[in-house]
């Protein structure tokens, strides 16, 4: 594709990369006044002027090495990150990802009208060469702004994931060696392992010996947030520590039953104030709460 | 869906103090891949399953560990090789309870659960591969449902 | 399986036989520690044994295995076995693997297990009361 003088394409995206170089000036100008430009640069127009030269130079840089229409190409990289941040600024003034498509869109024209103008220096087969390369360019760049938006778009959904399992599943120290969590909305796995896990290292960082999973909150219990209770349980008890699982709403009593799931030596009480109070009359035993059946 | 970043690290198992090099290195290298306590754990333990399992029924091999890239990002692949006998009946062997040698019965079948992808290649007569993956961060947003 | 010595001591607190297990336990080890453990509990008559594995990092199958087997022929000579200090990833891990060993106690400390056979530690150090 890039061999020498005697590939069309190859002239093509030469006379670009030339074309953009020599009217950076004028396209950027142009660009300056468009809406792409004009609504994020507010402060002064030079500022936007700057900006459209960045992305002029970077597709030259891109044109000059022929890969027109590869979004890895190493000419588009300088500019990636003021993409970013042009876009978020749109998309929060409201724009749809499809509306700030179509304003990068309208960013060609300003070229293909300077391509024409240039024709006395080329020959007319070369200016339709040229025309090809020029708008696969900025078909690349529409590409390259819409990708980077829903990769922003990606990392804000993974962030507030994080968030969310962090912020749902506090460990509270209710007494002395007493640790409760109270669960709260749906159960995924993900969210099931964290919960675990919390409440594991709760154990050892307060040396509790009983830990209360209150599940009043939880809207359904299917088998598998019954699998993740269980396993949490045996953890707990490998670990030296007692569950017992309280707030069993009469619904959720009737599902499990229905669904046939065998909470097996899993100690339960209806609501969290019963379970407290089976924890502390069992504080006062001597013996191992956490006795194996052998 | 995931490839091999760099050459692999071998270690042999030829007697029983070889499983804790396999252990070692594992845990090394999954605390330097970025692995979670729980993660390390889980991975180093079914290494350590497979790796018994490799010198009491392959008759000895080697464990080969690198890190590898995929969907959810960073995580570490180990494979035991070995050119014993061949497992004669891989579904039977990773149920839950079967044993030949003496163990729980869980080796094959509880290291399956303790990692993200698990494959057996088995030649009657012609030796066993085993790999195991796990990822650093399993349950990163990037792996969509589960 | 070629039997030597353990490395690991078996402390006899008066009645009560404390092991606590250190580190990375080769499988010989292990064997080792059963026979000793087990040779302990018949020699002294003891009515509890406490193993400590605070300090371990894993525990797979066979290590398994071997402290339930120690617990089986322990109790078979009159002697409870409670399990110390398992950490949450060595637990989760366990239980990932279907392990729950239902034939052994469990505690949090070495204080609370010797504490259910009437063992009283008293705190003496800066902590004390």
């Amino acid at each position: 594709m890039t061999d020498g003088a005697t590939d069309p394409a190859a002239a093509g995206s030469e006379a670009v990369a030339d074309l953009l170089r020599r009217r950076g000036e004028q396209i950027a100008q142009r660009w300056a006044d468009l809406p792409f430009f004009q609504t994020v640069f507010t402060v002064t127009r030079d500022e936007a002027v700057e900006a459209g030269h960045a992305v002029v130079d970077s597709l030259s840089a891109v044109a000059e090495s022929g890969r027109v229409d590869d979004l890895e190409a190493v000419g588009f990289q300088p500019i990636r990150e003021q993409l970013v941040a042009m876009t978020a600024s749109r998309a929060s003034s409201g724009l749809s990802t499809a509306q700030v498509d179509r304003e990068v869109g309208a960013l060609r024209e300003a070229a293909l009208e300077l391509l024409e103008a240039d024709t006395s220096r080329l020959g007319a087969e070369e200016v339709g060469e040229a025309r090809v390369q020029l708008l696969t360019l900025f078909a690349t760049l529409r590409v390259l702004v819409v990708d980077t938006m829903l990769q922003e778009n990606q990392e804000i959904v993974l962030r507030q994931r994080q968030q969310l399992l962090e912020m749902a599943t506090p460990v509270i120290k209710l007494w002395d060696r007493l640790v409760a969590v109270p669960l709260i909305g749906m159960l995924d796995s993900a969210r099931s392992q964290v919960v675990m896990e919390n409440l594991l290292e709760a154990i050892v960082e307060h040396k509790a010996t009983i830990a209360i999973l209150d599940i009043t909150g939880v809207s359904t219990v299917d088998s598998l947030v019954a699998h993740h209770l269980m396993k949490t349980v045996a953890s707990a008890r490998l670990m030296g520590a007692e569950c017992v699982i309280s707030g069993i709403r009469p619904a959720i009593a009737q599902t499990i039953v229905q669904l046939g799931l065998d909470l097996g030596p899993v100690t339960t009480r209806a609501s969290l104030a019963d379970a407290l109070e089976w924890a502390l009359e069992r504080r006062e035993r001597k013996e191992l709460p956490t006795r194996g059946n052998p | 869906m995931s490839q091999a970043a760099q050459e692999p690290i071998r270690v042999p198992i030829r007697k029983d103090t070889d499983l804790t090099a396999v252990r070692q290195h594992v845990r090394a290298l999954a605390q330097r891949t970025g692995f979670g306590l729980v993660q390390q754990t889980k991975l180093v333990t079914a290494a350590s399953e497979l790796a018994r399992n490799t010198l009491l029924h392959g008759g000895g091999g080697a464990a080969e560990i690198s890190v590898v890239h995929g969907r959810t990002g960073p995580g570490l692949s180990v494979s035991f090789v070995d050119s014993g006998p061949g497992i004669p009946d891989v579904d039977l062997a990773l149920s839950d309870g079967y044993s030949t040698a003496g163990g729980l019965g869980m080796g094959l079948s509880g290291s399956k659960r303790l990692v993200q992808e698990f494959a057996i290649e088995s030649v009657p007569d012609g030796g066993t591969r085993i790999t195991v993956t796990s990822w650093a961060d399993p349950y990163s947003a990037r792996q969509g449902a589960r | 399986m070629t039997s030597s010595p353990s490395t690991i001591p078996v402390l006899d607190l008066g009645g009560l036989l404390l092991v606590s297990i250190q580190g990375e336990l080769p499988d010989e080890s292990a064997i080792a520690l059963q026979e000793d453990v087990t040779t302990a509990v018949a020699n002294t008559g003891s009515r509890g044994l406490i193993i400590d594995i605070s300090t371990l990092d894993m525990v797979d199958s066979f290590l398994a295995r071997v402290l339930a087997e120690v617990a089986a022929s322990s109790l078979l000579l009159a002697a409870r076995t409670v399990l110390v200090g398992m950490r949450p990833a060595v637990a989760i891990t366990l239980v990932e693997l279907g392990l729950t060993l239902p034939g052994m106690d469990t505690a949090r400390t070495v204080t609370e297990a010797a504490a259910s056979f009437g063992v009283t530690i008293e705190r003496t150090g800066r902590d004390a009361p």
